[in-house]
Parts: C-alpha cells; sequence; structure tokens
C-alpha cells in the first residue's frame, strides 16, 4: 500500500473516531503528527537512543510507554518542554517506563489522570530537572505519583519539581540505592517518601506547603521492608497544607502540618535539616500500630516498628502550635495550655515487646533523640493515650551514623 | 475414541474449507503491513475464514474487553505441538502464530459507532458471516527466534483488510447494553508497547508471553468442535503433547457465567483472567503485594483487609482490597467498577464498567463472613 492509501485508510480509524462523533476537539495535525510520532520513537527506540522532545506543550489523549534499556528522553526545560495529559482518557500514568540504563530529563508532565512518571523495576535510573504537576488548585483528584520509580535500583533523583499529587510528589517505593537532592517538592499531600527502600541519602531538598514534608515509611505485605535512609541538610518547612490524599489511602492518615515522619522504618537518620513551622510537629515517630491500618489485612511477619532512628543537630522551631485532629488538639491544650505547642518532634512511644530486654529497647534498637533543646513528646499511644510525657532526656542517646549512600556507575558523579 | 477423532477430523476438514485457501505465512522478521501477509484469516464475500491449519479456540472464562467478542486461533507450524504445563502457559515452538481478532455485533447493518454487548456472532465451521458484525482489530503474537513478538493491526473501514498500526487508537463507539441502555465510549486500542502491559507477565525479564493457552483456561467443552473437550480436541489433532491422556486431571477454571459452578470458583476464574497477568508474584502489580493467582490461599495476598499502597484515587475512599462481607467497602468493587483511567482496573483495556463481572465479584464478596479488624 502507498504510503498515500495507508494514510488515507488509517485516518478516519485513527484521528476521526471512524468518522463519526469525536469526543473531543481534533488535535490540531501538526499537533496529532507529533504525537505519533513520539509514540513510535518510544516503540522503536533502541538502547544507547535519545530521543529529544523539542520546545512547546503537547497533548496526549493515551499514556505514552517505554520498555526498551539504556534510553535517554530529554526535553528542552521543564518549562519548555510539557507533555500535557489533561485530555487523558486511557492509562494510568502519563510516562511508564519498564526499562534499565534510563534517563529523563529536562520536560515537564502535567495533568495526569493518575501516575505522572512511573518506573517500574530497571537499574541505573536518572532523574532530572523534571517537573510533574497537577496545575490549578491541590485537589483529591489529582493522580496520586509525580515522580514514581519502584523496585529501582541505583537511582538518582535530582532537580526535579514536584507539585499537586494527591499522594506523594517524589515517591521512592521498594527500591535500593537511592539518592534524592535538590528537588523541590510543594502542594503535594506527602512532598518526598521514601517507602520499603534500602540505602537512600536525601539531602538539600525542599519540601514545603505539602500536607507532610518527608516521609520514610515501611508498609506491610511488600516485596521488601525497608532501612538506612539519611536525611539531612533540607528545608521542611510549612507543610501545613489541608490533607487532600483520597480517604482510605494510607497518606491520607498524615496530619496536617507534618514537618518529617518515620513511620514503621528502621535505621533512619535525621540531622543538619531546618524544620520549622510546622503545625502539628516538625518531626514525628510512629509506628504503623497507630495508624489506623486493619491487622486482618497485615503479613505475620512485618515489624512495624520504628527501630534505629537517630536525630540530631536539625534547626527546628515555630513548630505544633495548631496540630490536626481533635485528639492531638486536645492533648495539646491539656498539656501545654492554649498558647502552647506540641514539642519538636512527637513519638507515639510503641515499642516491639518480643524485643525488650530486661524491660528496655536494645541500644541498637533505640529511638535517639538528641537534638539540642529540642522536646521529644512521647504520646503513649500503646496506652491509648493515656499519659503523655515529655522524655527529651530518656531519649537522648546516640546511634552508629550511617554510611553515606554512593551510586555504582557513576551516576551522581 | 481413536476412530471417532478420524471421523472428526475428516468431517471438519470435508465441510469447513471453502475454496482452496494459501497455507499460513511465518514471517520471521519485520512488521507486515498487512493482516493478509500473514494469509490466516480472510474475508470473502462478507465472511470471515481462517485458512487451513488455522485453529480456533476459546476460554473459559477471558478477559473482559469493553464487551467486545474476540476470535481466538492458534497455527503451529507444521508437524510441531505446543507442549502441555500444568499451570504455566504452554511452551509453543518457534513459528507459532496466535490471532485474536476484536469485533462487535452492530444493531444496524450500516457502521454507525453503534455496538452491541452481546455472546453471538461466532465462528462456525471456520467460517463466520459479518453481516451486522464490525471487526475492529486483530491483535497478532508471534513467537520467532528472538522471543514473541506482538503486532497490532486494525480493520479498515471497509472491513476488507487489516492494516498495521502500532501507534494505537481511540475509537468513538456507542455501546448498547442488553436492557437497552445506550453509551458512548472511546473503544482504545493499545500501542504496540503497551502489549508489554498485560503480555509481559513476568517483570523483570519482561518477555512477552501468551497468556489464555494454559491448560486451566482451554480445559473445557470445544465450542469449536462438538462432543470433545477442548483440551482433549488439541491432544487429539496434534496442537499439545505432553498431557495427561485426558483433560480431567488438568486444571480448570470455571466459566465465570455458568450459575451452576460455585461462587468462589466463578469469581475466581474471573480474577485470575482479568488480573493475574499482572497481579502475581512477579507480575507489574507484584509492587502492590496483591497476587490473584488461582493457587494463592485467600488472605492478605488476595485482598482481604489489605490496605492499599499506592492505589491514589483507586482507593475510592474505602481502606482495604476486600472488606468480607461488604462489597460497598471494598476497593475491588470500586475499581472494578469505575473507568477513571488513573482509578480503574485493569489499567487498560476498557472504558466501560463490566457491570456483570462487578456483580460476581460483588455477590462473591458478600457471602463471605466477617469485616475486618
Amino acid at each position: 500500500m502507498t504510503p498515500y492509501l495507508r494514510a488515507a485508510v488509517l485516518a478516519p480509524l485513527a484521528l476521526a473516531g471512524c468518522g463519526r462523533k469525536e469526543a473531543a476537539p481534533a488535535p490540531s495535525a501538526a499537533d496529532a503528527s507529533y504525537k505519533e510520532k513520539l509514540i513510535a520513537q518510544l516503540i522503536d527506540a533502541s538502547p544507547g537512543d535519545v530521543i529529544e522532545i523539542p520546545e512547546g506543550r503537547f497533548s496526549f489523549d493515551r499514556s505514552l510507554s517505554l520498555a526498551v534499556d539504556g534510553v535517554t528522553i530529554r526535553g528542552a526545560g521543564m518549562d519548555k518542554t510539557v507533555l500535557s495529559f489533561r485530555d487523558q482518557i486511557a492509562g494510568a500514568e502519563g510516562l511508564l517506563v519498564t526499562a534499565s540504563d534510563f534517563t529523563i530529563e529536562d520536560l515537564a508532565i502535567e495533568d495526569t489522570k493518575g501516575d505522572a512518571l512511573k518506573v517500574n523495576e530497571g537499574e541505573n535510573i536518572i532523574i532530572r530537572r523534571v517537573r510533574t504537576e497537577w496545575t490549578g488548585e491541590p485537589k483529591t483528584e489529582n493522580g496520586a505519583y509525580g515522580i514514581y520509580p519502584v523496585q529501582t535500583r541505583n537511582v538518582l533523583l535530582e532537580s526535579n519539581v514536584a507539585i499537586g499529587a494527591s499522594d506523594a510528589g517524589i515517591y521512592v517505593g521498594q527500591s535500593q540505592n537511592v539518592i534524592v537532592r535538590y528537588n523541590r517538592a510543594e502542594k503535594n499531600v506527602a512532598g518526598i517518601e521514601i517507602e520499603n527502600t534500602f540505602d537512600a541519602d536525601v539531602y538539600e531538598n525542599i519540601a514545603t506547603d505539602n500536607t507532610g514534608g518527608i516521609l520514610i515509611f515501611n508498609m506491610p505485605n511488600l516485596s521488601q521492608p525497608g532501612a538506612r535512609t539519611r536525611i539531612f541538610n533540607n528545608e521542611a518547612n510549612a507543610n501545613n497544607r489541608k490533607n487532600f490524599g483520597h480517604p482510605g489511602t494510607p497518606v491520607a492518615t498524615i496530619p496536617a502540618g507534618s514537618g518529617v515522619v518515620v513511620n514503621s522504618n528502621d535505621r533512619v537518620e535525621i540531622f543538619d535539616n531546618d524544620i520549622r513551622d510546622n503545625k502539628t510537629a516538625n518531626i514525628i515517630i510512629a509506628s504503623v500500630f497507630s495508624s489506623g491500618l486493619s491487622r486482618d489485612g497485615m503479613s505475620a511477619d512485618f515489624d512495624g516498628y520504628p527501630e534505629g532512628v537517630y536525630v540530631y543537630a536539625n534547626r527546628m522551631g515555630g513548630g505544633g502550635k495548631n496540630p490536626d485532629g481533635l485528639d492531638l488538639q486536645a492533648l495539646k491544650l491539656a498539656k501545654f495550655g492554649p498558647m502552647g505547642a506540641i514539642p519538636d518532634v512527637l513519638w507515639d512511644g510503641y515499642v516491639d515487646p518480643a524485643k525488650q530486654v530486661d524491660g528496655r529497647t536494645p541500644a541498637s534498637l533505640r529511638v535517639c533523640i538528641d537534638n539540642d533543646a529540642a522536646e521529644v513528646l512521647n504520646v503513649d499511644a500503646p496506652n491509648k493515650f493515656a499519659d503523655p510525657q515529655i522524655v527529651t532526656d530518656e531519649v537522648r542517646c546516640a546511634l552508629e551514623k550511617l554510611p553515606a549512600v554512593s551510586l555504582a556507575n557513576g551516576l551522581g558523579n | 475414541m481413536r476412530l471417532l477423532v478420524a471421523l472428526v477430523l475428516l468431517l471438519v476438514c470435508a465441510c469447513a474449507r471453502r475454496e482452496a485457501q494459501t497455507a499460513p505465512v511465518f514471517h520471521a522478521d519485520g512488521y507486515p503491513e498487512k493482516l493478509s501477509d500473514w494469509r490466516l484469516l480472510s474475508v470473502e464475500d462478507g465472511v470471515l475464514a481462517l485458512s487451513p491449519g488455522v485453529t480456533p479456540y476459546d476460554l473459559a472464562t477471558p478477559l473482559f474487553t469493553d464487551y467486545a467478542l474476540k476470535l481466538r486461533t492458534i497455527t503451529l507450524p507444521a508437524g510441531q505441538s505446543a507442549v502441555y504445563d500444568e499451570n504455566d502457559v504452554f511452551d509453543m515452538p518457534v513459528g507459532t502464530i496466535i490471532s485474536k481478532t476484536f469485533y462487535y455485533p452492530t444493531p444496524e447493518l450500516e457502521w454507525t459507532g453503534d455496538v452491541a454487548a452481546g455472546p453471538s456472532p461466532g465462528l462456525s465451521n471456520d467460517a463466520m458471516p459479518l453481516a451486522a458484525v464490525r471487526l475492529v482489530e486483530t491483535r497478532l503474537l508471534v513467537h520467532r527466534a528472538e522471543g514473541w513478538v506482538a503486532i497490532p493491526y486494525l480493520w479498515n473501514e471497509e472491513q476488507s483488510e487489516a492494516v498495521l498500526h502500532r501507534t494505537g487508537a481511540a475509537i468513538a463507539m456507542t455501546l448498547h447494553r442488553p436492557d437497552g441502555r445506550k453509551e458512548e465510549f472511546a473503544y482504545v486500542v493499545p500501542n504496540q508497547n503497551q502489549c508489554a502491559g498485560c503480555h509481559a507477565t513476568n517483570n523483570t525479564t519482561r518477555a512477552i508471553k501468551p497468556i489464555g493457552p494454559k491448560a486451566r483456561h482451554l480445559n473445557k467443552a470445544s465450542t469449536f468442535v462438538a462432543g470433545f473437550n477442548q483440551l482433549d480436541w488439541w491432544l487429539a489433532a496434534g496442537l499439545l503433547s505432553g498431557a495427561p491422556a485426558d483433560a480431567s486431571p488438568a486444571p480448570k477454571n470455571a466459566d465465570w457465567t455458568d450459575e451452576t459452578a460455585s461462587l468462589d470458583a466463578r469469581a475466581r476464574a474471573y480474577l485470575d483472567a482479568n488480573c493475574s497477568h499482572c497481579h502475581s508474584d512477579v507480575g507489574a502489580a507484584d509492587t502492590s503485594g496483591l497476587d490473584l493467582r488461582p493457587t494463592v490461599a485467600f488472605g492478605p495476598q488476595f485482598g482481604a483487609c489489605k490496605t492499599p499502597v499506592a492505589a491514589g484515587g483507586g482507593s475510592g475512599g474505602r481502606a482495604f482490597d476486600i472488606v468480607p462481607g461488604d462489597p460497598e467497602q471494598s476497593i475491588f468493587i470500586y475499581r472494578m467498577t469505575t473507568s477513571r483511567p488513573g482509578d480503574m482496573m485493569p489499567e487498560l483495556g476498557r472504558s466501560t464498567t463490566h457491570e456483570e463481572g462487578v456483580a460476581l465479584i460483588a455477590d462473591w464478596i458478600s457471602a463471605m463472613a466477617g469485616g475486618c479488624n
């Protein structure tokens, strides 16, 4: 068939919906043909290819996907090359990547119906100077994750901007060996979230105006738990946005005004950060058991206790003045008075009963807060909040520091 | 038995074949421009016919795709057979071509974009009249030396040929439901990469594989050869080797519409066909911790009181995948009912709600005792 004939046959099918009823105004011919070209480039990519997307705003009604290792996707800048999914009718993400040795840089992905950029399994992943955004006032209908590598290894996320996600702006799940740096996350429910991940360094990021700034979580029933995350030199200030997460999702339980939250994760080191003006508490350390999740639905071997958490040398202040939720409001009022505030560090008080030795938690499994004058409140969650106490002196201890994460294969050098 | 097989073979050969047709052609590389280049199916005088050596088959419980009917065929290289496996997809030789043609009954003879949710028409004697039928697409899975390759073809306006179309498409249609309700929807043809969304059943190796040709899906009364179990027929016709001499010990999925089967068997067959290609121990959805293979025991791993991990809006405001006894509070029902692209399940392959499938899973959850603690 000649190209002309082929175009004549296909055009009515593909573009005009069989010559009848068009759901949306037809895109301009140039836009439509570029869309087809990019999809074809992604399908036909070979290892080593650099797919350059020019400056411009390109609209897609279906998700894009890449399944070839060794490909770079490069735009002309996060404010110049915009892939818009405002009119998306199919696909659970904007761009789905199932490949290794992948780099994406200098473009924006906007208004996807589900996640913006998902990388599902792969190693040597670089995502930099990418903006994922749900435009307009943040709302529950926005997609869940902006930048979303899951089950990946050797990952560098740097200098990205993530705005408006109804779960996490930047989310690293079930991964290993990760650096997250120089990013900005705002107006998400969770700004930056590291979940069920081993060996992550999170530094020099700005997380502000989210519900929770930086979250280090372990969730049950997944392929791996997580441990060993360092959070340092970040700014997690004024994360006071009303939680607009989807009811039922774990992130919807995050109180508005949470600076840095550790939940059920182990070996977490939080130091040298600016964490200020988060109205529930600047740092929250909690167990899955105070998160309202079903115990029926947890695998029996899940360790839901945060252990080996070490907090020091952070610059904190201005937090805890208006905690989210009636329980915490009541607690604040009872304990600290109408003009008082929840201390900088709020700990739910859960320790694993099975690991106690002579009634004490072994040294390496303790929660250690040694942060100058910052005070620590144990809310006594295991006893239904019966006896909340300031425990600053009791938890002043030190833990062995974690080594820096170094990425393999020259990533991040 | 052997005599019967011979007789049936003779009958099938005698009455099914129309004019002499050219045998199927296996293309070892490239993407042929036209479906007819493969010589699997032909359209002549308003009748779709299979070429000799092209075997139609169907599944006990199939994947739902916007009520499209599906004509599945398998073509093996001459003299070779697929090797039986109890649980996994059969091992098929290089040179195998699997085709799946998506089509609809239409309420009118002229194509208006209107399609019906109907169980018929289907293939009979290797041929199907195309009056009041709209052929939409034919997807091939071709086993080449380097592995399986997915190649999509779109049928043309004249319904005379299907043409290679690798970048996907959205086609406006109106669904006529059995009770008369009409519903506009976009029939979405996946792009070639998206074939891997279902067919790369192991998200680590990412090899494309067929999904349907498994013992449990094929172990049913043959739709195409009267009096035979389909697996027995494959064995008798030489399409399959290494299988038990008769199908009875092979795994068997229920027909999800068969009200004589148990609710549990029907629901599990439905979840297997619609979910387990991703929701397995190695599939793309192993990130969720939800595993819907039929061998998995009912518990958190199968969704019971399981908290979602990365569902976002897919939670529908509900806390657990399955709340035993309470479908309205179960995320399963929300994700199957909604057609929002970021929330719905499966993620690809439908724009409408499979109301009958949702009803089945809701009945199954209702019948459970329990709740979540």
